[in-house]
């Protein structure tokens, strides 16, 4: 069981600074993430865009901005659960929170801020009738384990890298009985080496490039076994196959955070301004994931969020102390 | 009508029009105007064409700006993408546009 003070949950900018200010105050903290490396929105999706509203900062990539932030925290050494989301939330009987992910692990913690942006990266699904049915019984939105595809009749769909990448990856490496790329436009945008590697494997004939064409049906009783693909919005022509992978990058959504037993408005967690504290005592929001009259999702309003949301964090902490405001232009910072 | 206002046209998903006007001089685009005025427009990446929960049609003959390289890769990997496929937050208010018509696309990007 992993205890600290504070349970984090969500590594983007707010929640990496949160960490920065419950240091500040002495307080502990452990990050949980969904994505396989901190950042959330600013990694993930747009590392290279310049931000021009951090105060101090005429300009500042997104992705850098997260180096800064993890190089601001280093000294009150955070624990980090990465590629796991957090599922539930527990309150022991002693005040305790138990926060648990989607992989079992524990997180045991005096409070919880819940800074989870947009919500959980999940796949994004293409609009076709029965996906859901066949999820892990022919459709997978992630390759986790080639070897799944070994001898195996695959058909990828999407036109990006990970699309073009992994195709070649199966043929190159002799994993899969037959791959079929299926793509909606004539041309990929993709890396330009991975879309010449592609054309040249369709040309030699390992390949299938169905080009211009979308999958519109799946057909299986327990297990995938053929879909319908669709040339230029003409019926579909039925193709056998054992996988369907559709790889059409990543979505944010609230996911289990709606099932927390807190107040939602807006598809966000109410709160009250005093302290960005919940409806659930112990339990606080922060950054995009909340919502209270005059909200603006800002970064820099999800780090005066977070800094006084710790301030209620350690009365709950700490009730016999007092704490003082200390800035640390007099006292530095001393980490952990 | 005031000056720096023009008319836009946005049919819902439930095929009802709605006739807003929209400032030119307030830097805004299509996706920040239906959401002004309540529209479910998503508008998840807060305008960098990177989700396409504003993506509409456009059903009017106006000619608008070239898409950008951003705009075109995001229409590639979006769901339910026509020919006349635009993202909502890369169009501009600008006088150029007034009387547009525009369709908002399905939910589910």
């Amino acid at each position: 069981m992993i205890e600290t003070d504070i349970t984090i949950i969500g590594a983007g900018p707010v929640g990496l600074f949160t960490v920065f200010e419950a240091g500040l105050l002495k307080l502990k903290c452990h990050l949980i993430d969904s994505l396989a490396q901190p950042g959330g929105q600013l990694t993930e999706i747009y590392p290279k865009k310049p931000i021009y509203d951090i105060p101090g900062y005429a300009s500042v990539n997104a992705g850098e901005l997260i180096d800064n932030l993890l190089e601001q925290i280093a000294p009150f050494k955070p624990g980090y659960t990465l590629g796991e989301s957090a599922v539930s939330i527990d309150k022991e009987e002693n005040g305790d929170f138990i926060v648990t992910t989607n992989k079992g692990t524990e997180h045991r913690s005096k409070a919880v801020i819940i800074a989870g942006g947009l919500g959980v990266f999940q796949p994004r699904k293409p609009p076709v009738a029965n996906l859901e049915k066949f999820e892990d019984n022919g459709v997978e939105y992630i390759i986790k384990e080639p070897n799944l595809y070994k001898d195996k009749d695959v058909v990828i769909a999407g036109g990006g890298d990970s699309a073009l990448d992994w195709t070649i990856y199966l043929v190159e490496n002799e994993i899969a009985k037959s791959v079929a790329l299926v793509h909606r436009r004539a041309s990929f945008r993709g890396h330009l080496d991975s879309v010449q590697k592609v054309m040249d494997l369709a040309d030699a004939g390992k390949i299938d490039l169905i080009t211009e064409a979308e999958v519109t049906d799946l057909y299986g009783n327990e297990k995938l076994e053929a879909i319908g693909i669709s040339k230029n919005k003409e019926a579909s022509v039925t193709r056998n196959t054992d996988h369907f992978v559709p790889l059409f990058g990543l979505k944010p959504t609230l996911g289990p955070i709606a099932d927390w037993g807190l107040e939602i408005e807006k598809n966000a967690i109410k709160v009250n301004t005093i302290d960005y504290s919940t409806n659930r005592e112990g339990i606080f929001a922060v950054g995009d994931v909340n919502q209270y009259p005059g909200k603006l999702k800002l970064i820099l309003c999800g780090f005066h969020e977070a800094t006084l949301a710790v301030q209620s964090v350690f009365s709950l902490v700490y009730p016999e102390k007092k704490n003082v405001l200390k800035y640390t232009t007099v006292n530095g910072v001393s980490g952990f | 009508m005031a000056d720096n206002m023009v008319t836009v046209h946005i049919i819902d998903r439930e095929g009802v029009q709605h006739d807003l006007e929209a400032p030119t001089d307030m830097n805004m685009n299509i996706m920040e105007v239906c959401r002004s005025y309540e529209l479910p427009v998503e508008g998840r990446c807060g305008g960098m064409a990177m989700c396409a929960t504003c993506m509409c049609y456009l059903k009017s003959d106006h000619e608008l700006p070239e898409q950008s390289d951003s705009e075109l890769d995001m229409l590639d990997e979006a769901f339910f993408v026509e020919d006349n496929s635009r993202l909502g937050c890369q169009i501009q208010i600008s006088d150029e546009i007034d009387g547009i018509v525009l369709e908002l696309a399905p939910e589910g990007n």
